[in-house]
C-alpha cells in the first residue's frame, strides 16, 4: 500500500484532528476530575481561602518602606498558591493516577501524539487555574483597594507563563513516584518550597538580599515577580527581562525532563 | 484487494529490556491480508513483547517490522488510524463509566463507529452507564475490544483477548474476531488457550523463550507432531518383551511406573502392530490410549524440550 491511500483511506470518516482528540481526553480528564473529591476540594478551594488566612499576617508587615501594599502582596501570592494547587499539585496526582492505571499506555496505542496526551489531560486544570486566577484577581482588585495594574502585559505574561511551565513541572514529579500515593508525597517537596521562598508568604522585597537572590530563581518566583511588577508597575525592564528568562528556563528545561524521563507506564 | 499482500511484515525482530534480558530473539514471520494470525506461548515466551513493537509501543532493539508498508513507531501517524489495539490488561480510567470511556475513544479515533454500535458488537449495550470499576474481568475485556474496534481498523492486534472471560464470553468473542476477519481484517492475536488459536488462526507460531519454534497453518503444525500410543504394561511384561519399537514405527519412548509411552508418526501402522501382537501374546492393554497428534502434544513438546536446554545452559552458565 503506498502512503498515498493510507492518507485517502483516513481521510473517509470523521478524521480525528488534534483539536479533537484533546477535546475529548479533557472532556473525561474533567469527569474524572469532578468525581475525585479530595483532589477537587484541594484544586477548587484551598487557593480561594488561603489569600485570605494570608491577610494578618500581611497587614503585620513593614511594607511601606518596600513600596508594596497589602493587595499587592495578596494578588501575586494569590495566583501562585492557584497555580500550585489546582494545576501542579492536581497535576501530578492525574498523571501518576493515569499511568498506573495503564491509562497512558492504553492512549499511546492510539492516535493521540505524546504531547497531546500531556495537553489534553491537562486541560481542565490549567482552565481551572485561569479561572481561579481571574476570579482571584479581580477579588482582590475589588476588596483590597489595589486598583488597574499598571502593567498588564508583564502580569499577563506571568500568568501565561505560569499555566505552561507548572503542567510540564508536574509531568516531571509524577515521574518520580511509584503510586499515586507515592506522587502526592513527591509534589510536597516543590510545593513547600514555592509557598515559602517564591515571595508568596513573604515577599522578596522583605528578605535578605542573598536569599532573595537565590528563591528569585524558584520556578514560581519569576510568575510572583512578573504578576506584581504588572501591578505595580515598579519592575524594571532588566529585572522584567531576568524574570522572563528564568521563567523560560524552567519551561525549557521541564520539556526537555519529560522527554527525557516521562514515564507512560507503572514499573514492573 | 490483493489477498497476497504482506500486511505485516517482521524480520529478524530483537527486544531487549534494559540492556540484559533479551525477551525476542530473532522473530521472522509476515502476515498477509485478511489473514488471522496467532501468537502461541507459555507465560513469558515474548509474546507481548513481540506484539508491542508490531503496535509501535516500542522501538525494536533489532531487526524491522512494517505495518501497511510504514514502521509503526517511527511512523506512528500513518499506521495508527489504521490499527486497532487491545493490550493485555486494561487501561481505562475505574471512575469513568462504559459510555464515557468509548465516547473519549471515539473522539480520539479517525472514522470511529457510533458509539451505540460498538458497545452493541461487544454486548455491552446495557452497561453503558455502569462505572468501569464495577465491570467484571471479562466485561472489561469487551469493552478493550470495543475500542480496539472502534475505528473499523484494518489491521487489529488483540493481546490475550479471553483471558478471564467464561465460556460464553469466549465463544461471543470468537464470534466477533471471525466476523471482523470475514469483512476482511487483518488480526494478530496472542493466547495461551490452544484451542482458541486452532479455531481461530489461519498461520500460528509457537514462541519459545524468545523464538519461534514451530509455525505453518493449524493443520501443519499438528501433522508434523508424533502420535502417541499409551498403556500400562502387562504383569511380568518389559519394554523388551515388545516387538522391537522400531519395526513398529516407533521414534520415541518413556516409561513411567509402568506407563508406556510410545511416539510415532506412522500411528495406523504402529497401533494395528502392537494390537495384534497384544492379541497373538493373549495380554491385554490397560488403559490404552491412542491419539494422534494436536497443537497441544506440539505445544507441551516444546516447553518440554525447552525446559530441557534451559536447564542444560542453566547449568553450563553455572559452570562457566
Amino acid at each position: 500500500m503506498s502512503a498515498e491511500t493510507v492518507t485517502k483511506a483516513a481521510q473517509a470518516g470523521t478524521p480525528a484532528t488534534a483539536a479533537r482528540r484533546m477535546t475529548a481526553l479533557a472532556r473525561a480528564e474533567l469527569t474524572l476530575l469532578g468525581r475525585s473529591k479530595a483532589t477537587f476540594f484541594a484544586a477548587l478551594f484551598v487557593p480561594l481561602i488561603m489569600p485570605f488566612s494570608l491577610r494578618t499576617a500581611v497587614e503585620d508587615m513593614d511594607l511601606e518602606e518596600a513600596g508594596l501594599s497589602v493587595g499587592s502582596v495578596i494578588l501575586p501570592s494569590a495566583v501562585g498558591f492557584s497555580l500550585l494547587f489546582a494545576v501542579y499539585s492536581a497535576l501530578v496526582s492525574v498523571y501518576a493516577a493515569r499511568r498506573e492505571e495503564l491509562v497512558l499506555k492504553r492512549l499511546r496505542t492510539g492516535e493521540l501524539r505524546d504531547v497531546e496526551i500531556l495537553a489534553g489531560a491537562a486541560l481542565p486544570s490549567v482552565l481551572i487555574g485561569l479561572v481561579q486566577c481571574v476570579v482571584l484577581t479581580v477579588a482582590c482588585a475589588a476588596l483590597l483597594d489595589v486598583g488597574a495594574p499598571e502593567a498588564p502585559h508583564l502580569a499577563v505574561l506571568g500568568l501565561l507563563l505560569g499555566l505552561v511551565m507548572w503542567p510540564a513541572i508536574a509531568a516531571v514529579v509524577a515521574s518520580f513516584s511509584r503510586s499515586l500515593e507515592g506522587a502526592q508525597v513527591a509534589a510536597m517537596p516543590l510545593l513547600l518550597v514555592s509557598m515559602m521562598g517564591s515571595g508568596t508568604f513573604i515577599p522578596f522585597e522583605l528578605m535578605p538580599d542573598r536569599l532573595a537572590a537565590v528563591c528569585e530563581l524558584l520556578p514560581l518566583s519569576p510568575v510572583i515577580t512578573l504578576i506584581r511588577g504588572g501591578w505595580t508597575g515598579d519592575l524594571g525592564g532588566y529585572e522584567a527581562l531576568g524574570a522572563i528568562a528564568t521563567a523560560v528556563a524552567w519551561l525549557v528545561l521541564s520539556v526537555f525532563a519529560v522527554q527525557r524521563w516521562f514515564r507512560w507506564e507503572p514499573r514492573h | 484487494m490483493n489477498t497476497s499482500e504482506q500486511v505485516i511484515e517482521v524480520t529478524d525482530l530483537r527486544r531487549v529490556y534494559g540492556g540484559e534480558f533479551e525477551a525476542v530473539r530473532g522473530v521472522s514471520f509476515s502476515v498477509g491480508r485478511g489473514e488471522l494470525f496467532a501468537l502461541l506461548g507459555t507465560n513469558g515466551a515474548g509474546k507481548t513483547s513481540t506484539v508491542e513493537l508490531l503496535e509501535g509501543l516500542a522501538p525494536p532493539s533489532g531487526g524491522q517490522v512494517r505495518v501497511l508498508g510504514h514502521d509503526p513507531y517511527t511512523e506512528r501517524a500513518k499506521v495508527r488510524p489504521h490499527i486497532g489495539v487491545m493490550l493485555q490488561e486494561g487501561g481505562f480510567s475505574s471512575e469513568l463509566t462504559v459510555g464515557e470511556t468509548v465516547r473519549m475513544w471515539a473522539g480520539c479515533t479517525s472514522g470511529a463507529r457510533p458509539e451505540r454500535e460498538a458497545l452493541a458488537l461487544v454486548g455491552l449495550s446495557r452497561r453503558a452507564d455502569v462505572r468501569v470499576k464495577q465491570l467484571s474481568g471479562g466485561e472489561k475485556r469487551r469493552l478493550d475490544l470495543a475500542c480496539a474496534i472502534l475505528g473499523r481498523p484494518e489491521v487489529l492486534f488483540l493481546d490475550e483477548p479471553t483471558t478471564g472471560l467464561d465460556a460464553e464470553g469466549r465463544q461471543e468473542t470468537w464470534e466477533l474476531v471471525r466476523e471482523l476477519r470475514e469483512t476482511g481484517t487483518t488480526v494478530v492475536l496472542t493466547t495461551h488457550y490452544l484451542e482458541e488459536a486452532e479455531g481461530l488462526a489461519d498461520r500460528l507460531a509457537i514462541l519459545h523463550a524468545g523464538r519461534i519454534a514451530v509455525t505453518g497453518t493449524p493443520a501443519e503444525v499438528t501433522a508434523s507432531q508424533p502420535s502417541r500410543i499409551s498403556f500400562e504394561l502387562p504383569a511380568g511384561y518389559f519394554p523388551g518383551d515388545l516387538p522391537p519399537l522400531a519395526s513398529l514405527g516407533i521414534t520415541d519412548h518413556e516409561l513411567e511406573g509402568r506407563m508406556l509411552r510410545l511416539h510415532t508418526l506412522e500411528l495406523q501402522r504402529a497401533a494395528t502392530e502392537l494390537l495384534v501382537w497384544a492379541q497373538r501374546a493373549g495380554v491385554e492393554l490397560r488403559g490404552l490410549d491412542i491419539r494422534s497428534g494436536s497443537l497441544e502434544e506440539a505445544f507441551l513438546r516444546i516447553a518440554r524440550e525447552a525446559s530441557r536446554t534451559s536447564e542444560m545452559t542453566a547449568e553450563k552458565e553455572h559452570v562457566a
